[in-house]
């Protein structure tokens, strides 16, 4: 082999795993970031709608789930739960609201991103239905009470006497324009 | 055959293909990129001198923070170690010029480029970046200045000419090696590039993944990093030092093959433990990939993993503990002298083992709470990349100036350089351990009173130091204008090498006919 096929095998070989390592950082770590998070609970993230199933309450134990709402950076709006904290066993159903107002005189959307302290917890916290699964349109004044039906897992370690659910409120109105058309 | 380099200035420089003039250029191009982001440097303590704002605003203080890491990282240090490496390795393993030569051309000319686009931000409306070398997102991204996207250009620029670079040296060193000139007879300086040059190809692309997921963010409404849309913040912590561990060990390794190329010859003794050398090189390499989230201790991370990534930091403390064994035992009941390139080795060894140190005080998870994004942290870092790459790269242009350009470099002037630097950088940046561990945070234009005597005294090294590098400006262009001409292709008694078995100074062509390495 000439020395210069010799180099542009390397440089070829090479150049690819670059290009490789690129796609790797875009398309692999963050999808990985995620999945690792979803596997160890870290992150606080809770799952997707959790389907209902026939669960026994336990009842021979009470945990505390609190209740935090915050709005994100420039956030507008009047954000906060109705009830700051309830007393529940796991394995029961409770529905709880969040009150949420857009006292801005333009039409916005919302999108509630939920987390749940601590980490060890965020698996057995179990939403049924959240208006987290959608994004929250409201127009100029409009107020709305939104809720969330979760159900604490039975399996819940015994160590964990209080949960934090938190979400905090993010304007997303430039990001979906289609939205706040159809408010009207 | 042999033919000189073209009389015309423009098309000798432009269109150099030749590994030294390109090599030249680098070392220009970067020590020009080391007084610019020196004279940040110099803004930020001149600044920082006394306590509250005198002369400048806290928002161009941020930005002159955030440019004078990302000048000396990419624009000082980085090119300054592929300089070195296009003189030398063709050099040392007895090779004609580079593998890929126009290629050498392209990635040294998208530099400067790179760096005008970076450095113009500071002229326009909205600042130059101001979000910290680290460019943590959402800073980065949402409450970014408009020009972001210059910085965003820039890094992909700088991330293809070392990746081209890179590419380059893996090429010359694997293809092009004299015959017999076996792995593991290899200069330490060619070895610890090779491996730098596999560090680079894996990270930058990284780094340029990065900021394309910056990119998309802030003008193609994606999510990476904006936790509105699902994404996370700390994924960019994440991706980014996944680039960013590795890039310490692009920056030191280079400089340990520096001086582990001088410190035998100044011993007169071969290195010792060449093989255990290499190894050590190669597991840094290794482990710098692992231990990523050890930058990451305050970002909440679950016990399981700081615990890990406590315990595969202080690992790293075994090969570089190899490492400082060899250079000390080399020089242990050696024929010692102590001219200039020496004098910085050893410094070297000295300082760059205490900021090993601090970085192992660093890695227990449990301190770092403490001292993360403190002065410490900073005094760390500048122990290890100033007083190491820094250090290296003056005692390697010291060291091989001679063969380069045919003349020798004043003693005395180096000599009084050496003595200033390593002072000067140890009244700079020993106080800053001190203002860290008080408490004082990095990054801010002003702080508490009980900071104000620590701080004065670190400005005054650091001007001190600054001054320094100016008589080093001036030792080198006096040599090359009117330095003492030597002939001796050894130039220096203890050396070995290809390299000083070539005339002085090194002819344009050198080893059109391979040596034979017996």
């Amino acid at each position: 082999m000439s020395g210069t096929s010799i180099h542009r095998n390397l440089l070829i070989k090479l150049l690819m795993g670059a290009v490789a390592m690129f796609a790797f950082a875009i398309f692999v770590l963050p999808p990985l970031y995620d999945l690792f998070c979803e596997v160890t609970g870290i992150g606080g993230k809770t799952g997707g709608a959790y389907a209902a199933s026939e669960i026994t309450i336990d009842t021979s134990r009470k945990v505390e789930v609190q209740f935090v709402a915050t709005n994100n950076a420039t956030m507008p709006w009047d954000f906060y739960p109705m009830e700051h904290k309830v007393f529940v066993h796991p394995g029961e159903s409770r529905e709880i609201t969040f009150f949420a107002r857009n006292k801005t005189g333009r039409d916005m959307v919302a999108q509630a991103i939920p987390n749940v302290l601590p980490n060890n917890a965020a698996d057995y916290f179990h939403k049924t239905e959240c208006f987290c699964f959608n994004n929250q349109p409201l127009a100029a004044g409009e107020q709305a009470e939104l809720a969330v039906v979760f159900v604490l897992d039975p399996d819940l370690p015994v160590s964990v006497n209080t949960v934090t659910l938190s979400y905090t409120l993010f304007d997303i109105t430039d990001r979906v324009p289609m939205q706040v058309s159809q408010i009207q | 055959m042999a033919h000189g380099p073209s009389q015309n200035f423009f098309s000798r420089w432009l269109f150099s293909t030749n590994h030294k003039d390109i090599g030249t250029l680098y070392l220009w191009f970067s020590f020009a990129m080391f007084l610019l982001g020196g004279f940040f440097a110099m803004v930020i303590r001149a600044e920082l001198f006394q306590p509250g704002m005198q002369l400048i605003k806290p928002e161009f203080f941020v930005q002159m923070t955030t440019m004078h890491g990302l000048v000396m990282v990419f624009g000082a240090i980085m090119p300054a170690f592929v300089g070195l490496a296009n003189w030398m390795i063709p050099m040392m393993i007895g090779a004609p010029d580079m593998a890929l030569p126009r290629m050498n051309n392209l990635s040294f000319w998208i530099l400067p480029f790179a760096f005008a686009i970076l450095t113009s931000t500071l002229f326009m409306e909205g600042g130059g970046p101001n979000f910290g070398w680290t460019f943590y997102a959402p800073l980065s991204t949402t409450y970014a200045p408009d020009t972001v996207n210059y910085f965003i250009f820039g890094i992909h620029i700088m991330g293809a000419s070392s990746i081209m670079g890179s590419i380059n040296i893996i090429a010359t060193v694997m293809n092009m090696r004299a015959p017999g000139m076996t792995y593991m007879k290899m200069p330490m300086f060619v070895w610890t590039w090779l491996i730098t040059a596999f560090l680079l190809v894996a990270v930058m692309p990284v780094l340029a993944g990065a900021v394309t997921m910056m990119l998309m963010d802030i003008n193609f409404g994606t999510s990476f990093f904006d936790a509105a849309g699902g994404g996370d913040p700390v994924l960019f912590q994440h991706v980014f030092w996944f680039f960013g561990h590795p890039e310490v060990y692009i920056i030191i390794l280079p400089a340990f093959g520096v001086v582990s190329q001088i410190i035998p010859t100044f011993s007169r003794k071969p290195l010792f433990g060449y093989s255990s050398m290499v190894y050590a090189t190669a597991s840094i390499a290794f482990l710098s990939f692992i231990v990523w989230a050890h930058h990451m201790f305050t970002v909440g991370m679950p016990i399981a993993g700081e615990l890990y990534f406590m315990y595969a930091t202080m690992l790293i403390a075994v090969p570089t503990g190899v490492k400082v064994f060899n250079w000390i035992t080399t020089m242990y009941k050696g024929a010692l002298t102590f001219e200039t390139p020496m004098l910085f080795s050893i410094a070297f060894v000295i300082l760059f083992t205490f900021g090993g140190f601090t970085g192992m005080m660093l890695s227990i998870a449990a301190a770092d709470i403490q001292y993360h994004d403190t002065y410490f942290v900073v005094a760390h870092f500048h122990y290890v990349m100033v007083a190491g790459a820094v250090f290296s790269g003056t005692a390697a242009v010291y060291y091989w100036l001679p063969k380069w350009c045919g003349k020798m470099y004043d003693e005395t002037m180096g000599k009084v350089q050496f003595w200033i630097a390593f002072i000067a950088f140890n009244i700079t940046f020993m106080p800053q351990h001190f203002l860290g561990l008080a408490g004082m945070p990095r990054r801010y234009s002003d702080y508490g009173l009980q900071f104000a005597d620590w701080n004065m005294v670190s400005s005054i090294g650091a001007f001190l130091y600054g001054g320094a590098q100016l008589l080093f400006l001036y030792n080198v262009i006096r040599t090359i204008g009117w330095g003492k001409p030597i002939s001796d292709p050894q130039v220096w008694e203890g050396a070995q090498g290809l390299e000083w078995t070539l005339p002085t100074p090194a002819p344009f062509h050198t080893f059109s006919t391979p040596p034979v390495i017996k």
